[in-house]
C-alpha cells in the first residue's frame, strides 16, 4: 500500500525557513523589529506542524512518510530557530556602552561633515535658526 | 531612519532639524536618500571622526570588519546642548520619532 503524504512536515519546514528569510521584511517596520515576534510566531506556527507530521510519521509509520526526512527537516528547522535566536539575542546586544558619549546637559561637540551633494555641513549651520536638531547615528546602508 | 522621515513635517513644524551621520560615502548617501524619499541631509563621516568624538563607534561591526557607527540619537537644543540622548543596548531597537518628538515638547513644557 502505497504511504500517504504527510504535509505538515513539508508545510511546517516551509514554514520555519520562511520565518528566516522574512526578517529581512520585518525589520523594516519598528514594531515587527523591536521585538521580532512575527518571525517568532512563524517558527512556533512551522513547530506545531512538523510535531504533528513527526507525530504522524513515527506513530502510524504503515499509513505516513516521513519519519527520515521528517527528521532531517525537523533538525534543519532546529538549526534555523537557533542561528536567529543567536542572531536575534545575542549578537544584536553587542554594543559599544559609549560611556564617553555626550550626556544631558553637555555640549554637543562641534563638527563640519559633508552632505549627500558633498556640501560641508557644521553643527552651527544645523542649530542656527532652528530650535533643536536631532541627531541620528546610523550603522550605514548595508 | 524611515519612520523619521515619514514624521518629518512634525519635527519641522517645531523647527527641529533631523540629520543622520554615519560612516557611508556621500554618494551612497546620496542614492540611498534618493531611493528611500529622504529629505532630511545624511552626512558623511567616512573616517569615524566625528562618531569617535561622540563615543558613538562601533569597531569592527560593518562590512569587512569596518568600524561604523553604532545607533544612537541626541536631541539637542538650539544652544547646542545635549537634552536627550538614546544610546540602545541592542541594534535593531532604535529610537523613534515619536520619542524624540516626546522628549521636545516636555522640554518645551518645562520652559527648557
Amino acid at each position: 500500500m502505497k504511504r500517504r503524504w504527510n504535509w505538515p512536515i513539508w508545510v511546517g519546514f516551509a514554514v520555519v525557513v520562511a520565518g528566516l528569510f522574512s526578517y529581512g521584511f520585518f525589520v523594516r517596520f519598528p514594531t515587527t523589529r523591536d521585538f521580532p515576534w512575527a518571525n517568532l510566531l512563524l517558527f512556533g506556527i512551522g513547530a506545531a506542524l512538523l510535531i504533528v507530521g513527526l507525530f504522524r510519521a513515527f506513530g502510524r509509520p504503515q499509513v505516513y512518510r516521513g519519519k527520515v526526512f521528517g527528521s532531517i527537516f525537523t533538525a534543519i528547522a532546529v538549526l534555523v530557530v537557533a542561528f536567529f535566536s543567536y542572531g536575534i539575542f545575542y549578537v544584536v546586544r553587542q554594543v559599544p556602552a559609549s560611556s564617553g558619549a555626550p550626556r544631558v546637559g553637555q555640549k554637543a561637540p562641534d563638527f563640519i561633515l559633508l552632505d549627500q551633494n558633498g556640501k560641508p555641513v557644521g553643527l552651527g549651520d544645523l542649530l542656527s535658526g532652528s530650535r533643536g536638531v536631532a541627531l541620528i547615528f546610523y550603522r550605514g546602508f548595508w | 531612519m524611515r519612520s523619521f522621515q515619514q514624521r518629518l513635517p512634525e519635527f519641522e513644524a517645531r523647527g527641529i532639524r533631523v540629520v543622520g551621520i554615519s560612516v557611508e560615502p556621500p554618494a551612497t548617501n546620496q542614492r540611498q536618500s534618493q531611493k528611500l524619499g529622504y529629505t532630511f541631509p545624511l552626512l558623511s563621516d567616512p573616517n569615524a571622526k566625528v562618531i569617535r568624538r561622540y563615543d558613538v563607534l562601533h569597531p569592527g561591526a560593518g562590512p569587512k570588519s569596518a568600524d561604523i557607527a553604532r545607533p544612537a540619537e541626541f536631541l539637542l537644543d538650539s544652544n547646542g546642548v545635549v537634552r536627550w540622548v538614546n544610546l540602545t543596548e541592542n541594534i535593531a531597537v532604535r529610537a523613534r520619532p515619536e520619542q524624540v518628538l516626546g522628549a521636545f515638547n516636555e522640554l518645551q513644557s518645562v520652559g527648557q
